[in-house]
């Protein structure tokens, strides 16, 4: 399992379990969604405009790179979304998903 | 009197000195801010939990981003504050907000933007690759949530922030393997004068260099950046650059942390209706201001690096001078207030000497933007290229960014321009022949952050103040 995050510190937290795309995945509380999927995969989602993967930029909430979805077709900001146990996430959009209305 | 209605956005040093001083005077202004919690960016509070002291994560600020915590949790009761909370719209002084999915609609008298800013960035061929992050976005992922963005990280761009995320996160025991600057060392010398009016931090920068090089860290100045090599699959694996000299080199490593200083936040302001001013020096759009910090548009007010990227002491005093601007514009001016407004302004001379004496020591290299390969991305949203947007200046006739935008969609995704539009007024300048300020600057458009699907399916709530719960729910993005 190649990570693109690597924890520094901070590592005797509460352990908290999510779903990412229907595997468990093991996160510390506190830890943005961003955090807990980038330190366990290399990417947070596919570009729509290319072949690319993608896996943030800002962390800041400024562009809007870090989009995944809850398995209820949901967007979120993986970057500024704290993890929850329980949480049941895609880094692909599903299938049902809401229209999609771009501003 | 009826009480005024007094809306402050951002809670870092600008916003929370600004409320300080208001409360101060018998105010209770509302507050709002993205972020879970106070302190903005450089005064970034760590989540609940995280055992770091201020040592550890302020280094040499740890006693004023102490004190900045501290004067915001003593204030915390004398406020109206909603942190969670993203401002995305304003308009006949009402201001249009979501928290946490939930609408959230402020009316105002007086308006203080306190909004702070975000990197500015120039593209490199390849950057649109996984692992590419912002400077800040690195230092985010350390002082946030203890990580670091790669295994081996290269830092590049210019600005003293190069030096000091570097230096934190050789401290924090990630492997730097390079920073990489493009602004000349010579620069450095030849801002000295300015630089030195604030010696000690000059210093301290020094020592961050000299820390860098004794861990044998790579370091090269005056360099061009040429390509972030890697794949669609697993994202960086090096990045390929120019030395001074004109050779070229390659260094391994599996992140990028890419910066050239900052940029104002300032699309609030702009759907204000607040003025610009193009400043020659840093080639950006400021908002035009006066010495207290009023915008164009009567009690609308500006502070912190959203209005001039001076730094944190600025932004401090800065807030503090537009609270005093709105008291007096509130008649409530007193002798002590105006003998606190020049002894603001004096220490702000010599905090904006030394912000000008960075600008020269690690310019903006405005001359890579013309430089730049036309397969080079511009937009990283929607992966327009250079060349596309080289086309259509050409085709087009599009000489102004808001007409370019409109053919191109540079500017137009979902990060709102935020990262591409000043490189696009760039490369349109340069393909065309026109002096930046004559290209124009992109004009900010609501929603300046994205919406939540569900929002006006709800009625905007009562604004009741809140802060985020514990284990808040998430935010949902459309
Ligand atoms: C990522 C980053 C890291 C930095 N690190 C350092 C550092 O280590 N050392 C240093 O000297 N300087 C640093 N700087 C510069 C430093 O941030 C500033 O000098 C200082 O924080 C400016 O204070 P401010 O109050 O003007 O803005 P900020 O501290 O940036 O605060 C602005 C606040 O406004 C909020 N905001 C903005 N837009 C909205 C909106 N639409 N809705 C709701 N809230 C909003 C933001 O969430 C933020 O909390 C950094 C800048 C950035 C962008
Ligand atoms: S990484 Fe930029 S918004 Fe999340």
């Amino acid at each position: 399992m190649i990570s693109r995050f690597v924890r520094l510190d901070e590592q005797h937290r509460p352990r908290v379990t999510l779903q990412v795309n229907g595997q468990p995945v093991d996160a510390l509380e506190g830890d943005t969604l961003m955090v807990a999927l980038l330190t366990q995969s290399r990417h947070l989602r596919q570009s729509e405009f290319d072949s690319g993967l993608r896996a943030g930029f800002c962390l800041m909430a400024a562009c809007q790179d870090c989009w995944v979805w809850t398995r209820q077709g949901e967007r979120l900001r993986a970057c500024s979304t704290p993890v929850s146990s329980g949480m049941d996430i895609l880094t692909y959009q599903p299938e049902a998903a809401w229209p999609v209305h771009e501003s | 009197m009826a009480s005024s209605r007094i809306l402050i956005v951002g809670a870092g040093p600008a916003g929370v000195r600004c409320a300080e001083t208001l409360v101060r005077h018998g105010l209770r202004p509302t507050l709002i801010d993205e972020n879970r919690r106070d302190g903005g960016q450089i005064y970034r509070r760590q989540p609940e939990g995280f055992q770091r002291d201020y040592r550890t994560l302020y280094g040499s600020e740890a006693d004023k981003a102490k004190a900045l915590h501290d004067s915001f949790d003593q204030l915390r009761p004398e406020l109206d504050y909603y942190s969670d909370t993203s401002a995305w719209h304003l308009s006949g002084q009402r201001l249009y907000a979501h928290q946490q999915g939930r609408p959230l609609e402020l009316d105002y008298d007086h308006l203080l933007l306190c909004t702070g800013a975000t990197d500015r960035v120039m593209p490199v061929k390849g950057w649109q690759l996984a692992g590419t992050y912002s400077l800040g976005g690195a230092q985010i992922a350390l002082k946030n949530q203890a990580v670091s963005i790669g295994h081996e990280v290269v830092f590049m761009g210019s600005g003293p922030l190069l030096y000091l995320v570097a230096s934190q996160y050789l401290k924090a025991g990630a492997n730097v393997a390079a920073v990489l600057d493009t602004s000349a060392f010579s620069k450095r010398l030849s801002a000295l004068p300015k630089l030195l009016s604030r010696a000690p931090l000059t210093a301290r920068g020094s020592l961050l260099l000299a820390d860098l090089l004794r861990h044998g860290v790579s370091l090269h100045f005056g360099i061009r950046p040429l390509e972030v090599l890697g794949s669609t699959d697993s994202g960086v694996s090096a990045i390929r650059f120019a030395r001074a000299d004109g050779s070229v080199s390659e260094i391994c490593c599996d992140a990028l942390a890419l910066g050239y200083h900052l940029r104002p936040e300032t699309q609030l302001a702009d759907l204000a209706g607040c003025a610009f001013q193009f400043d020659e020096l840093s080639r950006q759009w400021l908002l035009q201001l006066d010495d207290l910090g009023r915008t164009s548009v009567p009690q609308v007010y500006a502070a912190g690096d959203g209005a001039r990227i001076r730094g944190a002491d600025a932004a401090e005093r800065a807030g503090e001078l537009a609270a005093i601007a709105l008291l007096q514009d509130l008649n409530r001016a007193t002798p002590e207030l105006a003998a606190r407004q020049q002894q603001l302004h004096s220490e702000l001379a010599v905090l904006s000497r030394f912000a000008q004496g960075l600008s020269e020591a690690f310019p903006w290299p405005a001359q890579h933007a013309a430089q730049l390969s036309d397969d080079t991305i511009i937009c990283r949203c929607e992966m327009i290229s250079a060349g596309e947007l080289r086309r259509t200046v050409q085709a087009k006739g599009a000489l102004e960014v808001n007409r370019a935008k409109a053919f191109s969609r540079v500017g137009m995704g979902r990060c709102q321009g935020r990262y591409c539009a000043h490189v696009g007024a760039e490369v349109i300048a340069a393909a065309s022949g026109e002096p930046l300020q004559v290209v124009g600057r992109q004009r900010g458009q609501a929603p300046v952050k994205p919406l939540p699907i569900s929002l006006y399916a709800v009625e905007p709530t009562d604004p009741a103040p809140q802060e985020s719960m514990q284990q808040p729910a998430p935010e949902v993005l459309s």
